[in-house]
């Protein structure tokens, strides 16, 4: 076998935890910044930020920054901004209540439509970026200020609302709890409820990421990708499973598992698999490692990229959905200024401005980190105008920590 | 005997887990011209970097005697007020500026911060003149050819009062006329009683212009000979890799056999320019087993062609057609072209051959996505296997197939690329100055993969520039000038001469 092989393998235990650590900084960095505010927050607050109401509040509050983190991830990876997610958010929600409320349609109808011209407009703007070569920046510019002025337009200027109930329960209604036990659960923890499908989702998503940790951990083994050390491994994964099974616990003794947590879930994992595990996300990471090179090997970058913006555009729309329906009106200024949030969520999650980097696990994790910072400080009672300097403060702080660390690595 | 300029004693740097130089020691007497070979990686950019300061004095060990004295320089601006200047492979021009503007870059011909236009342009022109260079002042840098771009690199130089002229690689993106312009210059400003250093590895041309060579060979220097104890390229090659290379290219017996690939008629014009015609009326064809050579000075059409067959990735308005076995195959994009059983290995590998962020292995299957996945899902275990198997065959040296590419030594990146090509399987390679940036032992080892290819039965097209290696490795060389091709004939029949004579001639 090969000399280096061996060296790695001579080298003693302390420095190759050494090693590691500083190879992989990033992402300890963010989990461990997430408990650290976290924590913090809740000594601050008394308690109240891991209250059950406030944990469902924190959820619902950032449900739509993460949806549209997803996308927004994958459009960054593959080396383009979208600038225009929070006014197309806005306009599907007035169209969503315009068609609704107005023309009296069937919530049915309302959504399907509302995605598909969410996927439209994405695809009217990747058209301009991924043929024509456009800057995105510039293209999603201009979407930001078409799409803020058609929402004023659609609505007259006017708020529309308030949603019948059936629209409403999108973002503000529960799964209904559908396992047994749950009242026995109540009078053992003496909480008023206990919804035993969220605490059962807790424990299956927590032995899962147990379990294909450790098979990832085997496989990794079999083909001599550098292994995290078993202390790393051990303390990483129990804090997660531990935490998954704590908030849905919490969850749990409120009012059970939100509708948007589980859309948020399930569409997390899907955009999680398809880009880890797919030949299409592959390739949405090598057209922004290095575009040329991806053509150069019969990648089809252009529809790629018209690809990553109609499913933004369609991400953007699903986010316009569960807004208007958690605040039950559309108005000519929902969505203002949110697509800074979600481009900020990414950049704190590890993604790089110049392509080609980012997970979309670190997108959510980031949003939760925004949405944490955004919470904790509302509790407290902190103004507005320190908020904004705090999270202007932490994106930089974490963009800064990102290339001082691919520097010095 | 002359004085000597620059003396650097037994200098030894060290980066962590590294000893990058160990007791090295190079003499550089005035008014000569010193050549520094080694192999890549063997430390000659580290050794330039603790003579120009961007290792300052104190993170290395050993002393440096400049003009002198003891020097101890603490960044390359300290070095640069020294008068030593180095110029480096990927040059330093502002490509929007014109040649004046970067002739006085960060050294301005101003007075209160305002710029005195008449005085830049004037002796702009002067020292134009002393590069020989005809080209006015304002002419925008990017509309020169590299040729002339390093030309102008060389005048920057004169502008700061240079003493010590240090080159990197001069010639490597250079055309053989522009290569023996610049070493014209060098042998010129040598007269003038310049102090140069050359680091190259293009053998006949430090052969040519030095009075000196110092061979460096991991770390240490090995060997250092003047002009009159002989600078031959065998020993050179010897110092360099620590053994003789009898023979630089693998023998191969030919085993040629039924016409795989034949293009005809083949007709591109510029991307941007629609009435350049950049390549003219090409006709070839390769056989099963056969290396076929193209040969041809730097901008003749070579990589358009192979470009613009490979996916129409380069030029418009393409005409012709290909045939694989005897049948016209569609090759209008990249894709198709890969189904029709053919690969490109550019000559760019860094920003057009590989993702330099990325793995081995995801470099690896990138061409070939889909045989490592099912349904549309990666089978990571089957990608690593692959990866593997490339690793082992083709001799990558890096501790695993997950390490980023971008640490691996150009040779290695080149194995990469071919890797990925091999995994697409074609049936005809083309391969674009397949061994350039490469270090000599490695050249050897894609040679051997060459071959191997061609004994598998494949049909091997191989674009380069330097014709000892075409006239070692093809079976068959075609000749292209300014887009058209020249001439054809077999490699028994071939000699650098009659190459260059039907290029000359048209």
């Amino acid at each position: 076998m090969s000399v280096a092989e061996n060296s790695t393998n001579q080298e003693g235990g302390s420095s190759r935890i050494g090693t590691y650590l500083a190879a992989h900084l990033r992402e300890y960095g963010l989990l461990f910044a997430l408990i650290a505010i976290m924590a913090f927050f809740q000594v601050v607050t008394g308690g109240t930020l891991l209250k059950p109401i406030n944990l469902t509040n924190l959820l619902l509050q950032n449900s739509y920054i993460i949806i549209m983190a997803l996308g927004m991830l994958i459009v960054i990876v593959a080396g383009h901004i979208d600038l225009s997610v929070g006014s197309v958010m806005g306009f599907v929600g007035a169209l969503a209540a315009v068609m609704v409320v107005n023309w009296d349609m069937s919530i049915g109808v309302t959504m399907v439509t509302c995605v598909i011209m969410g996927a439209v407009i994405g695809g009217a703007q990747g058209y301009w970026i991924a043929y024509w070569k456009i800057p995105s920046f510039i293209v999603t510019l201009a979407g930001m200020l078409v799409f803020r002025g058609l929402s004023l337009w659609l609505l007259e200027g006017q708020s529309v609302g308030p949603f019948p109930r059936e629209f409403q329960v999108i973002a503000t209604g529960f799964v209904p709890d559908i396992l047994p036990g749950g009242d026995a659960m109540k009078e053992l923890v003496g909480a008023r409820n206990f919804n035993m499908l969220a605490l059962a989702t807790g424990l299956i998503a927590a032995f899962w990421v147990v379990w294909s940790g450790l098979r990832q951990r085997a496989s990794n083994k079999a083909y001599g990708i550098e292994d995290e050390p078993r202390a790393f491994f051990a303390a990483r994964t129990a804090i997660i499973a531990f935490a998954l099974i704590f908030i849905l616990y919490k969850l749990a003794t409120f009012r059970g598992l939100p509708n948007v947590l589980l859309t948020m879930g399930v569409l997390t994992i899907i955009y999680a698999f398809i880009t880890e595990r797919t030949v299409l996300g592959r390739r949405v990471y090598a057209l922004g490692g290095n575009e040329k090179a991806a053509k150069l090997s019969g990648i089809k970058t252009e529809r790629l990229t018209f690809l990553a913006f109609v499913n933004m555009g369609a991400l953007a729309a699903i986010a316009g959905l569960v807004f208007a329906a958690r605040l039950n009106t559309a108005t000519p200024k929902a969505g203002f200024a949110l697509e800074l949030d979600v481009i900020a969520a990414v950049f704190i999650g590890g993604a790089s401005m110049s392509g080609g980097v980012g997970k979309i696990v670190g997108a959510v994790v980031g949003a939760f980190l925004m949405g944490v910072l955004n919470n904790g400080m509302s509790i407290m009672g902190i103004g507005i105008d320190y908020q904004q300097m705090i999270k202007g403060l932490v994106l930089l702080a974490a963009v800064i920590f990102d290339v001082y660390n691919k520097k010095k690595g | 005997m002359q004085d000597t300029l620059l003396e650097m004693r037994s200098i030894t740097k060290t980066f962590p887990g590294v000893k990058a130089l160990d007791d090295v020691s190079l003499k550089v007497r005035s008014g000569e011209i010193h050549a520094i070979c080694g192999e890549n990686g063997a430390g000659k950019s580290t050794l330039m970097k603790v003579l120009s300061g961007v290792y300052p004095a104190g993170s290395y060990e050993g002393e440096i005697h400049y003009d002198g004295a003891l020097a101890a320089f603490r960044d390359i601006a300290d070095s640069e007020a020294r008068g030593i200047i180095i110029i480096h492979q990927e040059l330093a021009l502002v490509p929007l500026l014109s040649i004046g503007e970067n002739l006085f870059l960060g050294n301005e011909n101003a007075r209160g911060g305002v710029i005195d236009w008449r005085a830049t342009n004037q002796r702009t022109e002067t020292l134009l003149g002393k590069v020989g260079l005809h080209d006015a002042p304002t002419t925008q840098v990017e509309k020169l050819g590299v040729g002339k771009q390093q030309l102008v690199e060389i005048a920057k130089a004169l502008a700061k009062d240079v003493r010590l002229l240090i080159l990197d690689e001069p010639t490597s993106a250079l055309s053989e006329s522009d290569s023996q312009a610049l070493l014209d210059l060098m042998l010129e400003l040598k007269a003038q009683g310049m102090t140069q250093i050359i680091i190259s590895h293009k053998l006949n041309e430090v052969r040519r212009v030095a009075d000196t060579v110092t061979v460096i060979r991991d770390g240490h220097s090995v060997s250092s000979f003047s002009a009159s104890e002989g600078i031959t390229e065998d020993r050179i090659v010897r110092d360099m890799v620590g053994r003789s290379m009898e023979n630089r290219y693998p023998a191969r017996t030919p085993d040629i056999g039924e016409r795989i690939m034949r293009v005809a008629d083949w007709s591109v014009y510029h991307p941007e320019h629609a009435d350049r015609e950049v390549v003219r009326n090409v006709n070839f064809d390769v056989r099963a087993g056969e290396v076929v050579g193209i040969a041809g000075l730097m901008g003749a059409g070579r990589t358009e062609l192979a470009m613009s067959i490979f996916g129409q990735s380069w030029g418009q308005n393409i005409t012709g057609t290909v045939e694989m076995h005897g049948k016209p195959v569609d090759v209008s994009s990249v894709s198709r072209a890969i189904a029709a059983g053919l690969a490109y290995v550019t000559e760019d590998r860094k920003s057009l051959g590989l993702i330099l962020d990325d793995t081995i292995t995801r470099n690896i299957t990138l061409a070939n996505l889909p045989e490592v996945a099912s349904g549309g899902v990666l089978n990571k275990r089957a990608e690593a296997q692959v990866a593997e198997k490339y690793r082992k065959d083709l001799g990558i040296r890096t501790p695993g197939v997950f390490q980023k590419v971008v640490n691996l030594s150009g040779g290695n990146q080149q194995k990469v690329v071919l890797s990925k090509w091999l995994f697409a399987g074609p049936e005809v390679l083309i391969l674009d100055e397949p061994t350039r940036g490469i270090d000599v032992g490695a050249k050897y080892e894609i040679y051997g993969l060459i071959n191997d290819l061609a004994a598998a039965g494949k049909g091997v097209v191989m674009i380069s520039s330097e014709m000892p290696e075409l006239l070692g490795m093809c079976d068959r060389i075609y000749v292209m000038n300014e887009g058209a091709f020249v001439g054809e004939m077999p490699a028994a029949e071939a000699s650098q001469e009659r190459i260059m004579s039907l290029i000359v001639n048209e």
